[in-house]
């Protein structure tokens, strides 16, 4: 995973609540059994019209948000669907970090592990953000990680909380399963007894 | 003595692996369920990092989201599905784990066999690559939905980094009232407190209502869990679920269930064990209900109308209100009872179990579809369907127009050939109606098996309550 430490990009907003992972990706092109190659399908049915023109009312569609590396959004982010998809498709788009007032679990928890720095701030704050992207199109934000800080270019700042091991691990691009691998021998322990475990003998 | 524990404290502890401070949990996982779409990323990952699948042995791979509803002799035509289908075959064979493949009799869709095999057993630690994974909660499992890396992950270690949930009880007093079954229930609740009141926590649904609950009906409670935001949602085990878990073909045998019985006993909370949260639903408070919008939060009695933007305070609902209406193609005021329907599914893993299909085939005998509408049962499992046709309720469904599928997740999320067109309006007894859902433009309108028949013979909603039913089937 490459690690995230900080980053300064293009704000694209979407004012939107519930923006769901079916909307993110729709399941049509979740059939790849590739991680790569989801950016060009990222909310396809909002960005291109039933005859696969370009809809040009969409923020994603028009430069130079389409260069956008920081999304905007309403509350409750990425509800829905498990896919992964989602977050990788936002990567792929080029985004690095998505900020909202709120997100679903599964999707908050499954871009921490891609890279994707989902940071959630006061409903007052996302709504100002989204305001200030809509009307400076090419308006950047600077997120500093380390110091758990969203910055503007005139110099406001945004503090979010971040738990501490997800920030360790963004900040190393560390691989889980190998810390994981690290404990073999309490999962040996563990099984020796693991009450509830039935083999499938099929 | 001990400090009084949730049911859910207690299953989480009894998975410890490892703790240390300032670092997730290392939980124990017994039960890896495995589908076409989430996991072929994750045997890849394997492959390049050159790891092993720990515990096949824990682990079940069936094939359900994209397969076919038609016949299952032919070859599947969408070179795409057909492709991740054979990606799950041959990652099963090479890393052995046990696969119910597209023609055999334990196949459908993943949280409808689990149960039914009795792979979902209380106490258990059960995940999955899809949110739908709380289904198997209903059996006192603490069972959750994953993503692709956690697919990995717990191939490769059989546990899972995790931060200890918050709890919540949601207690349902009272009775449903008759004509309305756990969907209602369900719908019901999420739209009394939204679609995110239970972000970070997982249920425990308690009181004399869910008590009253068979094991289908729990089920569907706890599949729709993820729609009310939660991690996961369960029902202490009881004789209902000893019940329905004795002579399944994986669960404990003879003295061994009886053994385990003693075990499961002890899954229950304790007497005065605090939840972080609580609310509590009257179950005898609510008519049939049916969704309007594109959230499962956005729903309502049947007896009401299709609500005005303008009924919503909070500006953040009220535009999101305006937006689903719009999709949804409704004017305010409308009575939720004159809304035409082109199409009617009735299936899923929220409601293709057969009870679910009993639900049904009572309004639908004896009747028949409307020449307006077009609608199709999809069995959750092989085993569902086998056992409905033994029922005589395939023969129900066809007398009355209705198409009698194969085994899968069909139309629930479309993504094999079972779309609704642009425009269309469908009446579906799934779990989510987000825009584009079941087809893009596609106007989703979720309910429960009875009210869906209703609408496919009314040829537009109904209150399912105005049905005669004098039969037994
Ligand atoms: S039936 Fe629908 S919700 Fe259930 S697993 Fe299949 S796609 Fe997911």
């Amino acid at each position: 995973m490459e690690p995230f430490i900080s980053h300064k990009g293009i704000v694209a907003p979407i004012d939107r609540a519930n923006i769901d992972t079916d909307a993110i990706i729709p399941k049509q092109f979740l059939k790849r059994i590739e991680r790569s190659g989801f950016g060009q399908f990222l909310f396809y049915d909002w960005r291109f019209n039933a005859d696969q023109s370009v809809n040009p009312d969409f923020v994603l569609a028009n430069a130079p948000y389409d260069q956008a590396s920081i999304l905007v959004a309403g509350p409750n982010f990425g509800c829905g669907s498990s896919r992964e998809h989602a977050p990788w498709a936002l990567l792929d788009f080029g985004f690095r970090a998505i900020i909202a007032p709120s997100f679903a679990d599964i999707f908050f928890n499954n871009c921490f592990k891609n890279g994707v720095l989902p940071i959630t701030l006061p409903e007052s704050d996302v709504a100002l953000l989204i305001e200030l992207s809509t009307k400076n199109p090419g308006m950047m934000l600077t997120i500093d990680l380390k110091e758990q800080k969203v910055v503007r270019e005139d110099g406001v700042s945004y503090h979010f909380d971040v738990d501490e091991y997800r920030k360790m691990c963004l900040l190393e691009g560390l691989d889980d399963i190998g810390l994981t691998l690290q404990h073999a021998d309490a999962i040996d322990k563990y099984e020796q007894s693991a009450p509830f475990s039935v083999s499938i003998t099929a | 003595m001990n400090r009084a524990k949730t049911l859910i404290e207690k299953i989480w502890e009894a998975h410890v692996v490892r703790e240390n401070p300032g670092e997730p949990t290392l939980l124990y996982i017994d039960l890896h369920l495995v589908h076409e779409v989430t996991s072929p990323q994750a045997f890849e990952g394997l492959r390049m990092s050159g790891r092993k699948v720990r515990r096949s042995d824990l682990t079940f791979a069936t094939v359900d989201h994209n397969v076919p509803t038609t016949d299952r002799t032919k070859p599947i035509e969408d070179p795409i599905s057909k492709q991740q289908i054979d990606t799950l075959r041959q990652n099963c064979a090479e890393f052995q784990i046990p696969f119910a493949d597209i023609t055999s009799q334990d196949q459908g869709v993943v949280h409808v066999i689990g149960p039914e095999l009795g792979l979902t057993l209380p106490g258990k630690t059960i995940v999955c690559g899809d949110s739908h994974t709380s289904t198997h909660g209903a059996f006192g499992a603490l069972a959750f939905g994953i993503g692709t890396s956690e697919v990995e992950h717990v191939l490769a270690t059989q546990c899972l980094q995790q931060q200890p949930p918050k709890t919540m009880e949601v207690f349902v007093s009272g009775k449903l009232g008759t004509g309305l079954g756990a969907k209602d229930l369900i719908l019901g609740l999420i739209a009394k407190y939204g679609t995110a009141f239970g972000t970070g926590h997982v249920i425990e649904y308690r009181g004399p209502a869910i008590e009253a609950l068979s094991m289908e009906e729990r089920m569907t409670v706890c599949n729709m869990s993820i729609e009310a935001g939660a991690r996961a949602g369960l029902i202490a085990p009881d004789q209902t679920t000893y019940n329905y878990l004795r002579g399944r073909r994986f669960a404990p045998e003879g003295a061994a269930f009886e053994e385990a019985v003693k075990v499961w006993n002890g899954l229950r909370t304790d007497p005065g064990a605090e939840f972080d949260e609580r609310i509590e639903f009257d179950a005898s408070s609510i008519a049939p209900q049916i969704t309007w919008g594109t959230s499962p939060g956005m729903g309502t009695d049947i007896t009401s109308r299709v609500p005005s933007p303008e009924d919503f305070a909070d500006p953040v609902v009220r535009r999101s209100a305006e937006l689903a209406l719009e999709y949804m193609g409704l004017t305010p005021g409308t009575p939720m009872s004159e809304i035409a329907v082109d199409r009617v599914f009735i299936g899923s893993c929220t409601n293709g179990r057969i009870e679910d299909l009993r639900a049904a085939a009572v309004i639908a005998k004896g009747r028949k579809v409307a020449k307006t509408v077009q609608a199709m049962v999809v069995p959750g499992s092989y085993k569902v369907k086998h056992q409905a046709e033994q029922e005589g309720l395939d023969i129900i469904f066809k007398e009355a127009g209705f198409e009698w599928r194969e085994p899968g997740c069909s139309m629930c999320l479309a993504m094999n050939p079972d779309v609704l067109q642009p425009g269309e309006r469908c009446a579906s007894t799934s779990n989510r109606n987000f825009e584009g859902r079941q087809g893009r433009d596609g106007r989703t309108h979720l309910v429960s098996p009875a009210m869906a028949a209703a609408a496919a013979v009314a040829g537009h909603f109904v209150d399912v309550r105005t049905f005669a039913v004098n039969e037994e089937i």
